[in-house]
């Protein structure tokens, strides 16, 4: 059984943007960062939210290689997977 | 007395500046760490003198210096205060006083640690939680030896010089989040740590006298305060007009 859902890590990782300034409307998997203009300050954060909620160590060099925010979900899916 | 969203650390409080901060601080309604290394006894004394006011405070013992500490330190303050610290002042530091040709590769890298690298650290772990609340504030405590240069004091001056651009750097990465990070100068302050220095040296303060702690604490206050919302990265310096 996986750790979490996909769908509970895509809504709580839209949540977390949003929180940075875009319209919740305008997040969807396929949206950039850059788009969103959310910035390495903003990944940093939503890193320390995710090992809040899924215990899920994000660093540096991982949030570097994020480009959409599919990206941020599968990674985050993947970790908790891993750790189950 | 202003309701606070979480609580302040205070780090050396057990004594001198640390002290006057941390009582400064509960009287504006923050419930206040007292952080002390040694003095168990001084910094019981603190939290008695704040509560005796009726304000709220805890000592807690920790070395800022060792890498464990913010962690542990955070983790204790935050548990007894079931409050996030939305207020963080850097105020432990030590001296190693040495004219530079003969200064030891121990009393530069004690210095150093205890100065500018666990200011780093606790800085670190204040960061995240204040940048999620949107709001925090975090004061270091430099010197006016990051300013002016004050012969047998390049160790101190180096961590403290540091300390100022540490200030500065992380101010503006975090400004947009609401957390604040200033570091107030003080020049020549009574406390212990001046003490035994030769009074000839007042003559270069143009105030003519040493400051006190509570001229000290009085910065912090409103650095720390709501009214200092729009200032970061500043440094304010509490000299006297030393380094005027």
């Amino acid at each position: 059984m996986p750790a979490v859902t996909n769908q509970q890590v895509e809504s709580r990782v839209i949540e977390a943007l949003a929180s940075f300034g875009p319209d919740p409307d305008e997040i969807t998997r396929d949206s950039t960062f850059e788009e969103l203009d959310i910035d390495s300050l903003d990944l940093v954060e939503l890193a320390q939210i995710v090992e809040d909620e899924y215990g899920v160590v994000l660093k540096g060099d991982d949030m570097k290689e994020l480009q959409t925010v599919g990206d941020a979900i599968d990674l985050v899916v993947s970790r908790a997977d891993a750790e189950a | 007395m202003t309701e606070r969203a979480g609580c302040a650390l205070v780090t050396g409080a057990s004594r001198g500046i640390g002290a006057a901060i941390a009582r400064g601080l509960a009287t504006d309604g923050w419930p206040v760490g007292v952080n002390y290394r040694r003095d168990r006894d001084a910094a019981e004394t603190v939290v008695a003198a704040i509560e005796r006011d009726g304000g709220r405070a805890v000592a807690l013992e920790a070395d800022v210096a060792d890498p464990a500490t913010p962690e542990e330190l955070f983790g204790r303050l935050e548990s007894h205060f079931d409050s996030p610290v939305l207020a963080l002042v850097n105020n432990a530091g030590i001296n190693r006083d040495d004219l530079t040709p003969s200064l030891g590769d121990e009393e530069w890298s004690t210095v150093i640690e205890t100065d500018l690298s666990a200011a780093f650290r606790l800085i670190r772990r204040a960061l995240v939680p204040m940048m999620r609340a949107r709001t925090g504030r975090i004061v270091n405590v430099a010197s006016v030896s990051a300013l002016r240069a004050n012969p047998g004091q390049s160790n101190y001056a180096a961590a403290k010089a540091g300390l100022i651009m540490l200030t500065k750097t992380a101010a503006v990465e975090v400004a947009r989040r609401g957390v604040t990070i200033n570091a107030v100068a003080p020049g020549w302050i009574d406390t212990e740590m001046t003490e035994g220095v030769s009074k000839d040296l007042l003559s270069a303060v143009p105030a003519r006298r040493a400051g006190t702690p509570e001229e000290v604490a009085a910065c912090v206050r409103f650095l720390t305060s709501d009214d200092a919302s729009y200032v970061t990265g500043a440094v304010l310096t509490v000299d006297g007009g030393l380094a005027a």
